[in-house]
């Protein structure tokens, strides 16, 4: 009885009390939120428009909000810089062989682990989960792989990459979801392991191999440390390591622009002659597109892999 | 009677071929992720590149002893572990931003808005330290964008060199790697969001609770274990803080600053012939503390939450 007279009036209250304190608070959170959005998207939006500016006011800064005097020579021009089709090829390379080498791996060792009747599985199971945890060191690393002759060997971005122990627990994880009785079914019709692999298992455990997939292909894409530590041929470079050269090293760029302008620097004008910043920023667009393209569509994969391991972890 | 031995007999045969199948991978396993323990020997071995180690080279703990005996390395490496602190710290300090970040991007009610924020936020974790200092360099460098507006404002005079400047340099280190991976650490704590009872909240909400309220007793304590796992990893990786954002970001002008430990190793091994014995001591060394934080923190998880992250 007491209950019902007071009822009425509570939410009234809150209603006036929290509606003010709720306005400033919604205030609040869309300008902050509208600002961080801004500081993660301008990066981008300010190498893009600059790549395709004027060179000699992007030189000078003066491109900050949109572009000016638009031109598309910056493409054409680093294109035909030394060495960057070898590190655009190079990079490609890596990222297609590795990530699919890195899916299958996966998906089947992980189909594997899940087999009751392999020999001794608990043991190379957890042989190959322990070496999340094992780390020898930067330089240890270097030397071992410089005695299995990984040093200037484009296998040297393959094979330390491709067996990732999350990547399988996730993929053993998956297998172990699916109804037992489907391997059974096909056990019994006279299917042996491999084929029950790349019959049965395949086709249904594709959501984890995509996502899995989305993750190596950016991962090899964006590998810079391997080419640092194992790779002195310039011809093994990559896009990555390329850019960085340039970004870091001023005065080869310098002569580099000097060098491949030269012949037509007393023709092209000065908005589209090759600069420093110019090239830079090219190249960076360039490095950074394929991820730009890629992301809105695999974001979902993105966002499925961090759930399962926060499920799993 | 026969006809079960045979049955063993297959089953046996399939369980060695199933093996032979991942054998291969098994292989790649040992050459990739335990044969570079064995490069922990040229830390006991007096190594000068083009010649082998043998017998002769062998020099016992000389060159973990040189870390504490020569006064300018002991220095050396004092600063660098000042370094990988502050960073660590810095880190471990702010570490609920992620969190706080989420919990209140839940709050924005337009759908399409919340969304496109939690997009453009998350896609920096998807590029590479090297991008990321490309970005950094054309947006605050001498003639870059930051630069530039502050002039045009009138602001300052002359244009600053952010990159170079010590100042804040710890502070700034940690903007980057907010910049690059607060939106990707948020995605958990959303997920974990969606996972609280509506019930709960309808509850309160009925109590008179404000939003505020709600948020602080219901929302953040449900968060809790979640940022408790974040905390424990956090000080399990304390000396680990990775070597490719340092070495992207570093220069002549910084380096006493941001040199890490992880850092320091390689700055050293490529410095010069013969020191990458020095280096792979110090690598043993912190390996061997990583692997001891690792216990203490799984330890100390399965105490108070039951248990472990392993």
């Amino acid at each position: 009885m007491q209950q019902k007279a007071v009822l009425p009036e509570v939410p009234k209250k809150s209603k006036i009390k929290t509606s003010a304190g709720d306005k400033v608070i919604s205030v609040i959170t869309y300008v902050v939120y509208s600002f961080f959005a801004f500081v993660c998207v301008y990066p981008f939006y300010y190498i893009i428009i600059n790549s395709i500016s004027a060179n000699n006011l992007s030189e000078r800064g003066k491109i900050i909000f949109w572009p000016q005097e638009i031109h598309f020579k910056n493409y054409t021009s680093v294109f035909n810089l030394p060495g960057l089709w070898d590190a655009a090829r190079t990079s490609v390379l890596r990222t297609v062989i590795g990530t699919v080498l890195t899916v299958m791996i996966s998906a089947f060792l992980g189909y594997m682990f899940t087999r009751k009747t392999l020999w001794h599985r608990k043991l190379w199971y957890r042989m190959v989960t322990v070496t999340m945890y094992i780390n020898a060191g930067i330089i240890p690393w270097f030397l071992t792989m410089k005695l299995l002759g990984m040093t200037n060997n484009f296998w040297g971005y393959i094979f330390p990459m491709i067996i990732q122990p999350f990547n399988i627990v996730l993929c053993k994880t998956y297998v172990e979801s699916v109804p037992l009785e489907l391997q059974e079914a096909a056990e019994i019709d006279g299917a042996g392991t491999l084929t029950i692999f790349f019959r049965i298992m395949l086709p249904v455990i594709k959501p984890i191999m995509a996502t899995i997939a989305v993750f190596a292909a950016v991962n090899q894409w964006n590998a810079f440390q391997d080419t640092l530590l194992l790779m002195s041929e310039p011809k093994l470079y990559t896009l990555q390591f390329v850019l960085f050269q340039y970004i870091n090293q001023a005065s080869a760029l310098k002569a580099l622009v000097s060098n491949s302008t030269s012949s037509s620097a007393m023709m092209a004008s000065l908005a589209h002659a090759a600069t420093a910043t110019s090239i830079r920023m090219t190249v960076t667009v360039v490095v950074v597109f394929p991820i730009i393209c890629v992301y809105p569509f695999f974001q979902r994969f993105f966002t499925k892999g961090i759930m399962i391991g926060a499920v799993k972890g | 009677m026969q006809k079960a031995e045979r049955r063993i007999d297959y089953k046996k045969r399939r369980s060695y071929i199933e093996f032979l199948y991942i054998l291969p991978f098994l292989v790649l396993v040992a050459l990739f992720s335990y044969f570079p323990l064995y490069g922990w020997i040229y830390a006991f071995h007096d190594y000068r590149p083009p010649f082998p180690i043998t017998n002769e080279t062998f020099v016992g703990f000389k060159w973990f002893a040189t870390i504490v005996n020569n006064p300018v390395r002991l220095k050396n490496v004092l600063r660098v572990l000042r370094n990988t602190f502050a960073m660590s710290g810095i880190s471990l300090f702010f570490s609920w931003f992620p969190m706080v970040f989420a919990v209140f991007l839940n709050e924005i009610k337009c759908k399409p808005f919340r969304k496109f924020v939690q997009t453009v936020t998350t896609l920096p974790n998807f590029i590479s330290w090297v991008l990321v200092f490309a970005f950094a360099f054309t947006l605050f460098g001498t003639n870059g964008a930051v630069n530039s507006v502050l002039q045009e404002i009138g602001i300052i005079s002359k244009p600053i060199s952010f990159l170079k400047s010590t100042d804040h340099l710890w502070f700034k280190m940690w903007l980057w790697l907010t910049w690059k991976n607060a939106g990707w650490a948020a995605i958990m704590y959303l997920a974990a969001i969606t996972g609280i009872d509506e019930q709960m909240i309808e509850a309160a909400k009925v109590d008179g609770a404000t939003r505020m309220q709600i948020i602080w007793n219901i929302t953040i304590p449900s968060l809790l274990p979640t940022y408790f796992v974040i905390v424990m990893l956090n000080l399990a990786n304390f000396l680990s803080n990775g070597m490719e954002q340092y070495y992207v970001f570093q220069n002549a002008f910084n380096q006493d600053y941001i040199e890490v430990l992880d850092l320091y190793v390689y700055n050293m091994a490529t410095s010069g012939t013969g020191m990458y014995p020095l280096s792979t001591a110090i690598s043993i060394l912190k390996s061997l503390v990583s692997v001891v934080l690792l216990f203490i923190t799984n330890t100390a998880s399965k105490l108070i939450r039951g248990e472990g992250f392993i």
